[in-house]
């Protein structure tokens, strides 16, 4: 690709002609990032965020920046692209996450594809129709009022007959637009393929086996690396004695400054000539850990900012009849996704060619081009199919590790974490502290919420009950902290903040319905105005069964409510607990969302089910236990992951709210699962947990603590 | 120590000279180019890599290649014939039974093994099964109704 930027005209062209709709998105955090990618030389027009191409043939691709993790957005953006140029689902190719195709894209992460890509893209849909009518018109000497679309052709509604195909219509064109002023979109009620539940696109791949992952990409010469590993995060060199590695056959050993990596054909071999290397390493003092974290956290937190204030602290003190204090506390928590994080990496001259495992390939482009120090424009990074990601698959350590032994070895380089490394590298879930003080008044109206969050970060901390005084404030985010918070990297996790938070809030509503003496839901009732709220928690506690009582009943049912970035979900969820061994079964959850216009309905159900099942594993059992940077959980043998045997019944209501634009799906029902389990608890016996995961010993030992009359609550100095 | 190995890899008979100490999870994918099973542990916890050894389910990763000789293994190319899918990877389709996908090999062969052994298993049967097959993305509703699918497909008069 050229050096300079192309024009629009000159990119099309070398696409290979055609018609084609360029477009942007909406999204308001990719509009804070232009700035930042201006100037970076890509060799690319920049004005447009993706675009879409009938070409000469009659196919129509979709070129954006967007993975396909598993959430399933290849299958939907082609419904809402078939749906609007009138063509079947199976003529729509999605080309996602290759930066040499695909203009720039910040990354598939926080629910945002559907919401904010899926409204311009439908646009560019009506556009390309708009276009491909008014060639029609001029082909068939028919005015274009009486021309219709149907299966890839434009007709004459008054003869049939007459009709040219879209590919014809493509045909030695080079037509570019721009949607500007927006075209006018199918109406709703018309259509057929967006709204409908569809199979995947990627199905029939999966099942045989031959869809291709990172780690499934062999080059002729490929070297297998694998790379020694400090034993623990802040670790140093001390000694290396490579003779017993370098005497095995076929071993090649490649350094450069602390990146050692053995080469060989296979990983196994690999693997066998890492284990000769005989390394010693300084270790740091481990300062803090997963006991301890809490405390450090709170006593390193920077000031913070409000994140919203409303009314009057001192004034909501004053009004309230009972207050209300409590902490609570989430761990730290691995993404896991089932596939490592994986590259293969080829050079050629001062070019590079990464496929990765990744959410963001603009950001492994730019994180190799920085590791080469090669321009933006030399790096292409393909995004094969991705075996997960949650958040975890952000950074892209590994498709740089890949280039720079690519480049040391002088042939392609397959980089495929161990499962120990990917433990080892991933940026967790903060570890996070929520401290609330709130007041109710003489009739049970919550009047005062002075609420803090240390490092879990500000999403969902918003209160959506209706509260006349408050303030919240964030110390400390999720994103990469501040030096000597964390003793390794942390990052977004599937819904980043929201876990924490709602785990905090929904639990102290829980806390303060019980001692008002109020049934749980009927206490949120009485404090939400937010009519959204009040249908979709409605919905919730109908299906459910749910009728009220003051807890604890021994009936095990809980109940949380998020509004996660537009989508609004309520979660039921019904449990045993046994006091003797502190296990908990989640036997129930009914799960009510409204998330507007529901483009596929299954895959939206999938991701409902997804995020209710996965979410068990924070509440329950995970958490990364470490000393320093030394990570003791390496894999699921120890850290355990929701399984077959711990499914519980699952109910999924999606709201009816079609006029409300889409908003996401690939997050909101597991924000809720911490909090509703952890209420639910409280309801079948009586005890409450203010830390995650609610483990059998946190149990058996919160059930101790209520025997002996100590009180529940945990605290931590500096809160 | 390099050694010759013979079997059967998908009905085809193979002969390798390899380590026959190196696990059948790396020479399938390395010498015999099959990556539909795939790496998620190293330790047989998660069962991504799970292929049959004469209609055994076993976990590749940690399967000497040496315990192969003379035997047949079948991988998730192996499953479909002469282009058909078979029932358990119909039903794996219509149910949507898969998200990211990385699971779903192992899951596959998993249950083919289940329906050889019990043709019409009931749902705890299956989850017992199953349950050493981590799936992240937590399709495990789908997939139990994928296996139950193909069960009654495969054998539609079958007692449970």
């Amino acid at each position: 690709m050229n050096a300079f930027p192309l024009s629009r005209r000159e990119f099309i062209k070398l696409l290979g002609g055609g018609i084609v709709i360029f477009f942007t998105p909406g999204d308001p955090w990719a509009m804070l990032q232009e700035a930042q990618r201006r100037g970076f030389d890509r060799g690319y027009p920049e004005d447009f965020n993706a675009y879409l191409r009938i070409a000469p043939d009659g196919k129509v691709s979709c070129f954006t920046g967007k993975t396909e993790l598993g959430q399933g957005v290849q299958t939907s953006l082609a419904q809402i692209l078939a749906e609007e140029l009138d063509i079947s689902l199976e003529s729509v190719d999605t080309i996602m996450g290759d930066t040499a195709l695909c203009p720039w894209d910040m990354g598939t992460f926080g629910s945002r594809t559907i919401k904010y890509f899926g409204p311009a893209l439908r646009q560019a849909a009506a556009e390309a129709r708009a276009v491909l009518v008014e060639l029609a018109s001029e082909h068939l000497k028919i005015p274009a009022e009486r021309l219709a679309t149907s299966g890839g052709f434009v007709f004459d509604r008054k003869n049939p007959q007459a009709k040219i195909s879209y590919g014809d219509l493509a045909k030695g064109k080079i037509i570019e637009r721009h949607l500007d002023p927006k075209p006018t979109v199918k109406p709703r009620s018309e259509h057929t393929i967006s709204g409908q539940p569809f199979g995947r696109k990627d199905a029939l791949l999966k099942v045989t086996g031959k869809a291709e992952y990172a780690g499934d990409i062999r080059l002729p010469g490929m070297l297998c690396a694998r790379i020694l590993r400090p034993p623990a995060h802040g670790a140093k060199l001390k000694s290396l004695d490579l003779r017993e590695a370098e005497k095995l056959a076929g071993v090649r050993i490649v350094r450069d400054g602390d990146l050692i990596a053995v080469l060989r054909s296979s990983f196994d071999l690999a693997d066998a000539a890492l284990s000769k290397i005989r390394a010693e390493f300084d270790r740091p003092p481990e300062m803090v850990d997963d006991e301890s974290i809490y405390e450090h956290l709170v006593k390193v937190a920077p000031a913070g900012a409000v994140v919203e204030e409303k009314g009057n602290l001192e004034e909501g003190r004053k009004i309230s009849s009972t207050l209300y204090e409590e902490t609570y506390f989430t761990p730290y928590v691995a993404h896991a996704p089932l596939e490592p994080h994986t590259a293969v990496a080829k050079i050629e001259g001062d070019r590079a060619t990464v496929w990765a495992s990744t959410q963001r390939p603009f950001g492994a482009q730019e994180e190799v081009a920085q590791a080469l120090g090669l321009p933006l424009s030399n790096i292409r990074i393909i995004t094969p199919y991705v075996g997960g990601g949650f958040g975890g698959k952000n950074r892209n350590r590994q498709a740089v590790e890949a280039a720079l032994l690519a480049k040391l070895a002088g042939a392609p380089v397959q980089v495929a974490w161990s499962r120990e490394e990917e433990f080892f590298y991933d940026t967790f879930q903060p570890a996070a502290v929520v401290k609330i003080i709130s007041g109710l008044d003489a009739s049970n109206r919550l009047v005062l919420w002075d609420y803090v969050v240390f490092f879990g970060g500000e999403r969902t901390s918003q209160p959506f009950y209706s509260i006349p005084h408050y303030r919240i404030l964030s110390r400390g985010g999720w994103t990469r902290a501040a030096a000597g918070a964390h003793p390794f990297e942390v990052g977004a996790w599937r819904a980043p903040g929201s876990n924490t938070n709602t785990f905090a809030r929904e639990s102290h509503m829980d806390v303060m319905a019980v001692r008002a003496g109020m049934d749980p839901v009927e206490f949120r009732l009485n404090n939400l105005t937010d009519e959204r709220m009040r249908r979709v928690l409605l919905a919730a506690a109908k299906k459910f069964g749910w009728s009220p009582a003051k807890a604890p009943t021994g009936r095990g049912f809980g109940v949380s409510c998020v509004n996660y970035l537009g989508t609004y979900v309520a979660t039921m969820a019904e449990v045993e607990a046994d006091k003797e061994s502190g296990a908990v079964r989640v036997k129930r959850v009914v799960c009510s969302q409204d998330m507007g216009e529901v483009i596929n309905p299954d895959g939206a159900r999938a991701q409902m089910e997804g995020c209710i099942t996965m979410g068990l594993g924070y509440c329950l059992s995970e958490e990364i236990r470490f000393r320093g940077g030394d990570i003791r959980d390496r894999n699921f043998d120890t850290y355990e992951i929701p399984r077959f045997s711990w499914l519980p019944k699952i109910e999924n209501i999606l709201i009816d709210n079609p006029d409300l634009p889409a908003q996401g799906g690939g997050e909101p029902p597991i924000v809720n699962m911490g909090a509703a389990i952890s209420n639910a608890v409280y309801d079948a016996i009586g005890v409450r947990l203010f830390r995650l995961p609610l483990t059998p010993s946190r149990i058996l030992e919160a059930v101790r603590k209520k025997r002996s009359g100590l009180p529940a609550s945990q605290s931590v100095t500096g809160v | 120590m390099n050694d010759n190995i013979d079997f059967k890899v998908n009905g085809k008979p193979v002969r390798l000279s390899v380590d026959t100490d190196r696990m059948l999870f790396w020479v399938l994918r390395a010498e015999l180019s099959l990556t539909g099973a795939k790496y998620g542990c190293g330790e047989g916890y998660c069962g991504t890599c799970t292929v049959l050894v004469d209609n055994e389910p076993v976990r590749a990763c940690q399967y000497p290649v040496k315990n192969v000789r003379g035997k047949e293994v079948l991988t998730i190319e192996g499953l479909a014939s002469n282009g058909e899918l078979h029932p358990i990877q119909k039903a794996f389709v219509r149910h949507n039974a898969m998200q990211c996908g990385f699971c779903t090999s192992g899951m596959i062969i998993e249950a083919y093994s289940l329906l050889k052994k019990k043709a019409r298993p009931t749902r705890s049967e299956i989850i017992k099964a199953m349950d050493d097959h981590l799936c992240r993305c937590s399709s495990y509703h789908r997939i139990l109704q994928a296996v139950e699918t193909a069960a009654q497909e495969i054998s539609p008069g079958g007692k449970r």
